[in-house]
């Protein structure tokens, strides 16, 4: 099914490292104020799929568009400034740079102050500092709740924390898109709680469109209006969280192969009291 | 034995002025090292090419000073753009070696040049600094040793501020740190890359001038990146605090070595300071321990 004037489209999407096919043949849609999860096995090509969204890899077939724009020519840093803000499956934060500098990083992209306007702090540089304070400090910074550590070193942070902030730098960007590569890995049940709150906020909050890759099956379940299952590279089945849930062909994945209705009530497990909690 | 105090104050006035220069080539090392993980052993040779290019500039097409040193400036900026693009750029994600390598190459290629252009023989920069001379209390200062000491603290000011406030330093600490995470933000790493190329280069240019109007200039002046790799190996390779303290420092080393034991001992005596810091801190006084993976 195509959605109309997608954000994000990939068409026959493949990329290839070392002979090795790490996604073969994709093809989605990503609409916009969607919630997307991309979700599979390890190894399945999640990150690479998502990693060649934002430009670090390079499909050798197929093409990416951004509203309608062939993207797939266009390096990273350039799809960072037309909307597209990520964050990492391994935290990327610029340590020895305190929490406040990380996230005004974020907005690198868009500055225009020149290396005089800079020494001098004249005109520009001043009205794009106070602006980009205002945003930063009152609206992200307040938002996700990381105003007592905005001068801390981000090095000293838990591990929580750091994704919090990495997520800060990611809407300091100013994204249509905000890609969260596994937000909640490595999390305690609170902190994963604490995250899944603030991207449900976020969304609403800002209006963006996001595309989620996951293993925290509750989280995908609660989060997104559209899942999307890789195996081996392709795309073994997409629809709403519950059409997934139901699909015996992604539980073969998961399990590998026999009892599909093990892994069915595993899932099921997984969502229930996320759902009832909320 | 009797102490020479006003001698002592003298001595080591000049050696830390003297070691200014190694500051300021010291940080040129690091600029590239910082943004790029690449240990450009031709620091040296760039210097050398900086001084040759202000001696066609002065003495041969007999331009001016004031556009003859921005001209050997900027066209070193430029040479230090097109080292990046055609020898290290196409090293990209291979091994640190390789592009260490080929820095040992340029340095080779850069003497050759010079030595087909301009000769081996030593030659003599043009006087542009003052040569009235200095004291301060009873000591009395080489005047060129003072204003190089003088143009290379300004040189090294403004290289702070300007990386302190311009964006473009952000955008180069920000890749020093973490490049992947530059790339998200949208910083053109591969530009940072070929800024910092530039600016060394130009830096090097400046302490080659300056090396140069104090010594004379000849194909193996090179050999001053031999005492600024002690510097910045005392300094620790990513850190511009490091490059500066440790530039003062292997300075006043040297000149109170050649002062007092005789001018042969000069790089041993830098050379005991580095084996004994490498001893103490392996990673140099100020850098950061993750450069042990080299």
């Amino acid at each position: 099914m195509a959605i109309e004037n997608p954000l994000i489209r990939c068409e026959n999407v493949t990329v290839s490292a070392s002979g090795k096919k790490l996604v073969e043949d994709v093809t989605f849609e990503l609409g916009p104020g969607k919630f997307v999860a991309l979700i599979g096995p390890n190894g399945a090509g999640k990150t690479s799929l998502f990693n060649t969204i934002s430009g670090f890899y390079r499909p050798s077939q197929g093409h990416i568009t951004f509203k309608g724009q062939d993207i797939t020519r266009i390096p990273a840093p350039r799809r960072a400034k037309m909307g597209l803000g990520r964050s990492f499956q391994n935290i990327a934060l610029f340590r020895g740079m305190t929490v406040l500098d990380n996230i005004k990083l974020g907005r690198h992209a868009h500055l225009k102050t020149n290396v005089f306007d800079a020494l001098l702090y004249l005109g520009r540089a001043r009205r794009e500092e106070a602006e980009l304070r205002r945003d930063v400090e009152e609206r992200i910074i307040d938002f996700l709740e990381i105003d007592h550590i905005r001068h801390a070193p981000v090095s000293a942070l838990s591990y929580g924390l750091q994704k919090r902030v990495e997520m800060a730098r990611a809407l300091a960007m100013q994204p249509e898109i905000l890609m969260l590569d596994e937000p909640v890995a490595g999390m305690n049940r609170e902190e994963t709680e604490d995250m899944a709150r603030f991207i449900l906020d976020v969304r609403a909050e800002w209006g963006v469109t996001v595309l989620m890759v996951e293993h925290d099956m509750g989280m995908v379940m609660d989060l997104s209006d559209h899942v999307v299952v890789l195996n081996f590279g392709q795309v073994i089945a997409r629809g709403t969280p519950a059409q997934v849930q139901a699909d015996p062909e992604v539980a073969r994945a998961y399990l590998g192969s026999g009892n599909v209705d093990e892994l069915r009530e595993r899932l099921r497990a997984a969502a229930r009291p996320r759902a009832e909690a909320a | 034995m009797d102490m020479d105090w006003g001698y002592l104050f003298e001595v080591s006035l000049t050696s830390v002025m003297g070691g200014g220069l190694y500051a300021l080539a010291g940080l040129a090392f690091v600029m590239v090292y910082k943004a790029t993980r690449v240990v450009n052993l031709a620091i040296g040779e760039m210097l050398m090419a900086g001084s040759y290019l202000f001696f066609t500039f002065a003495a041969m097409w007999a331009l001016p000073l004031w556009l003859a040193i921005p001209a050997a400036v900027l066209a070193s900026g430029v040479l230090g753009a097109v080292i990046e693009r055609t020898m290290i750029r196409p090293l990209l994600g291979e091994p640190p070696i390789s592009a260490f390598m080929v820095t040992i190459g340029l340095g080779s290629v850069l003497v050759g040049l010079v030595e087909m252009i301009w000769s081996a023989d030593q030659r003599r920069l043009p006087d542009f600094l003052p040569t009235q001379a200095i004291t301060v209390g009873d000591a009395f200062l080489a005047p060129k040793i003072f204003w190089g000491a003088v143009i290379a603290s300004v040189f090294i000011t403004a290289v702070l501020l300007v990386f302190r406030y311009w964006r473009g330093g952000v955008a180069l600490r920000a890749t020093a740190s973490d490049q992947a995470a530059a790339y998200a933000v949208g910083i053109n790493v591969p530009r940072v890359f070929s800024l910092s190329w530039v600016v060394s280069a130009m830096l090097a240019a400046v302490s080659g001038i300056i090396v140069g109007s104090i010594g004379g200039i000849s194909s193996s002046m090179g050999v001053f990146g031999l005492t600024v790799l002690v510097v910045v190996i005392v300094g620790g390779l990513d850190s511009v605090l490091g490059a500066l303290v440790a530039g003062l420092l292997v300075g006043l080393v040297e000149g109170l070595a050649g002062a007092y034991l005789g001018g042969e001992y000069k790089l041993l005596a830098t050379f005991i300071v580095l084996v004994f810091i490498l001893m103490v801190r392996p990673y140099g006084l100020f850098g950061t321990r993750e450069i042990e993976r080299l």
